[in-house]
């Protein structure tokens, strides 16, 4: 049942190819919907049958079996990976119902169905691997699939300069996994997690050379980990990826760049937890200080996008740093249920965004739009709960998430934890700023598109309405439901077996030592937000005008999302081309080809001019040297005798 | 005595020959007989070093060589006589085809 929960994607992205074209495309699309349908259920038959402490790893066969080293095709089945196999296959299937509707004007649906399908399918090896191998080349698939579907549309340039641009990025972190990999195999001498998990006690003094430095090897391992999962999970430093990836269509972005595949590399710190405890100090507080500064960087761009979809991208980005932020403070399970949450509320916005950019002939700029409240009012609705989720509104899902990890961040015990704390209350604030000025700019306010535009605004057909009011559902009540389950008295009973658990800070946070207004600042950083927000837009609207001409400098900074684009491509991507461009006329037109094949074959050209002028064409010559040849020879030759 | 006579008089008809073959500037005839004035030249040797050694390999192969300088002489002619046929000309200071 498990199995077939994984594989049941891949015979979708299957059928889609074969199909395409031999049937009408409303028919593929439907099956493949189908068949992802069937694929959810079975994740939840397969979730419901799991005992609780269950861990069983299903192998399908052997892969690479070559001296010591040994992997097959396996899958684990625990709480853990079903858990997450089914939060995958149900977010993927609702967003492949609302494909349908959102694609039914696309000429290519049939491949969007297919590659969503491909995609999903990758995500859930990816999360089910029993290995590092395997679940490598799960990361490499959602890669590849990220890539494709960044670039659908790729009639429109901007498309495909941003999948090159998402793919390169990645590169830089899938670099750093590769080295953890063989790491691993150095030191542990296999890439099984279980009996990665199990040596951890033996190897734990090991010392490895790295770049001709003695290092701890176990931190080595998880330095090199979280770089991978850095470029994954889009944080600082190798985010620029992710906000440009949005030229993509939107229920790509919904599923590949909010819900599954950013999450990926917190999924994967989660794992492998016991190893990050082992390592030393150094890595956790690496973990905390970068999704921290994700965190606070990405929220304050947030604020100053206009693109409906870049706000959300960037909201995406630290909401990631949220959960790096709790790895780094070893609350592993509270990082998981802010993956949980996250995905269904993020889900739910990017499809609200795409739903609102349905309904506005493709307008995606939120300072065109405006007053849609009573339009679209179902979207609306929708949105709100979305974006009420995000800011952390009592209740719902992000509540209890977000909350979570602050409390956390506050018990750890880490050397910079006050530090992240208090960032982490500011970036609540800018949440709460830049959702608030998200839907007063597309929902309030006087409407600033074309009368052409606006005479043509339509709420979305039910099959998008569809898989938005589910999500709305789960957006509201998921967090209030499974808030018990990774945090307090029971977590260690739930997921004890399958991360680790610091029982000190849980202890803590069970028994109550936090003080009451550790727990209810971010309330009140999302009150004095939705003020702020208020008097901005509402009362000094004019005031506030005046004030933004003022700060120019400052605002533009932020817009260009402080320049970090422009920094690298005068480093990295000016300056490989200045090295390529240099390499390419000193080295190779000047050196190799110049003393190479052009050198020899202009050495043997001018030798042979100089060589044809003994070449006369009179035969008397040539009998002449015939002679003198032969009489220097047998000179020589009586000579030496 | 005998013995350098022989090799004095095949040693000056040999020298005729190869001196014939590239002082000469005329025609592609003249080197065709200077060729049969060297393997003449070869014949006498052959047959004067039988007579003083006594014995008789060396005529037999001076016949030998007369049959090959017939041959030679044919094909050398059949040559040119197609040479002029393309040509137009035998004059060796014309024939530098080969020239680089």
């Amino acid at each position: 049942m498990f199995l077939l929960s994984i594989f049941l994607p891949l015979l979708s992205y299957l059928m889609c190819i074969l199909l395409n074209e031999r049937l009408k495309d409303k028919y593929v699309c439907l099956f493949s919907s189908v068949f992802l349908v069937f694929s959810s259920i079975c994740a939840f038959v397969s979730f419901l049958n799991l005992e609780i402490n269950e861990d069983q790893a299903i192998v399908l066969s052997s892969w690479i079996n070559s001296g010591s080293f040994s992997v097959d095709w396996s899958v684990q089945y625990n709480l853990l990976s079903s858990s997450m196999v089914l939060m995958v296959n149900f977010v993927s299937t609702l967003i492949h119902i609302y494909s349908i509707g959102y694609m039914a004007k696309d000429d290519r649906k049939v491949i969007f169905m297919g590659y969503l399908g491909l995609f999903t399918f990758f995500m859930l090896f990816l999360v089910s691997s029993s290995n590092l191998l395997q679940l490598f080349l799960g990361w490499e698939g959602v890669g590849l699939t990220s890539y494709l579907l960044i670039g659908f549309w790729y009639k429109k340039n901007q498309a495909n300069v941003a999948a090159i641009k998402a793919f390169v990025v990645n590169r830089v972190g899938d670099f750093g996994l590769i080295l953890a990999l063989f790491a691993a195999f150095i030191v542990f001498g296999t890439l099984n997690i279980n009996e990665i998990l199990l040596l951890l006690e033996s190897q734990n003094t090991t010392k490895v050379e790295f770049l001709g430095l003695q290092l701890h090897s176990i931190t080595l391992i998880v330095v090199l980990i979280f770089i991978g999962c850095m470029g994954k999970s889009a944080q600082f430093g190798l985010h620029v990826w992710l906000p440009d990836a949005m030229e993509g269509p939107t229920p790509v972005s919904a599923l590949i760049h909010a819900a599954t595949m950013v999450t990926a590399g917190v999924f994967l710190l989660i794992i492998l937890s016991p190893l990050i405890e082992e390592s030393s100090q150094f890595s956790r507080s690496l973990i905390l200080i970068i999704g921290t500064i994700t965190c606070i960087f990405a929220s304050s761009v947030a604020i100053f996008q206009n693109d409906i979809k870049k706000v959300i991208a960037y909201s995406t980005c630290s909401q990631l740093g949220y959960m790096f932020m709790a790895i780094g403070v070893s609350a592993y399970s509270v990082a998981y249920f802010h993956l949980l949450s996250h995905a269904f509320f993020k889900a739910l916005l990017f499809l609200g965004a795409g739903s609102v950019i349905h309904s506005m002939s493709d307008e995606q700029n939120i300072k065109k739009m405006g007053g849609l409240y009573n339009k679209i009012p179902l979207t609306y609705i929708t949105m709100l709960i979305g974006s009420f989720s995000l800011m952390g509104l009592p209740f719902l899902s992000g509540y209890y998430s977000k909350d979570l990890i602050i409390e956390f961040i506050y018990l750890g015990q880490s050397n910079v934890n006050t530090y992240a704390y208090i960032i982490s209350i500011i970036s609540v604030l800018f949440t709460t700023i830049y959702s608030v000025r998200l839907i007063i700019y597309v929902f309030h306010r006087e409407n600033k598109s074309d009368e052409k535009v606006f005479a043509h605004i339509h709420e979305s057909p039910p099959i998008m309405i569809l898989p938005l009011t589910i999500l709305s559902i789960f957006a509201i009540f998921f967090g209030m439901i499974m808030h018990n389950h990774f945090a307090g008295e029971s977590l260690f009973r739930v997921w004890g077996e399958f991360m680790f658990i610091n029982n000190d800070i849980n202890d803590e946070y069970t028994f109550g030592n936090i003080p009451i207004l550790v727990k209810k600042l971010p309330l009140f950083a999302i009150i004095l937000g939705t003020f702020l927000c208020f008097l901005i837009y509402f009362i000094f609207k004019k005031h506030s005008q005046a004030v933004k001409k003022k700060l120019t400098i400052p605002i533009s900074v932020f817009e260009n999302k402080i320049y970090i684009d422009e920094i690298y491509n005068l480093i990295f991507v000016k300056g490989s081309f200045y090295l390529g461009k240099g390499f390419w006329k000193s080295i190779d037109i000047d050196l190799i080809d110049n003393l190479g094949p052009n050198g020899i074959s202009r050495l043997v050209g001018s030798f042979g001019k100089v060589v044809s002028r003994l070449q006369s064409g009179y035969l008397y010559h040539y009998v002449l040297s015939v002679v003198i040849g032969l009489t220097l020879f047998l000179s020589i030759y009586i000579y030496i005798l | 005595m005998d013995f350098f006579n022989y090799f004095f008089l095949s040693s000056i008809i040999f020298s005729i020959g190869f001196l014939g073959i590239f002082i000469n500037r005329k025609n592609i005839i003249t080197i065709l007989m200077s060729i049969e004035l060297m393997l003449l030249a070869a014949n006498i040797n052959f047959v004067g070093f039988s007579n003083v050694l006594d014995d008789l390999y060396g005529q037999i192969f001076a016949l030998f060589i007369l049959v090959v300088a017939a041959a030679e002489a044919a094909i050398g002619l059949a040559i040119l006589i197609i040479f002029f046929n393309k040509s137009g000309t035998i004059s060796v200071d014309f024939i530098n085809k080969l020239k680089g």
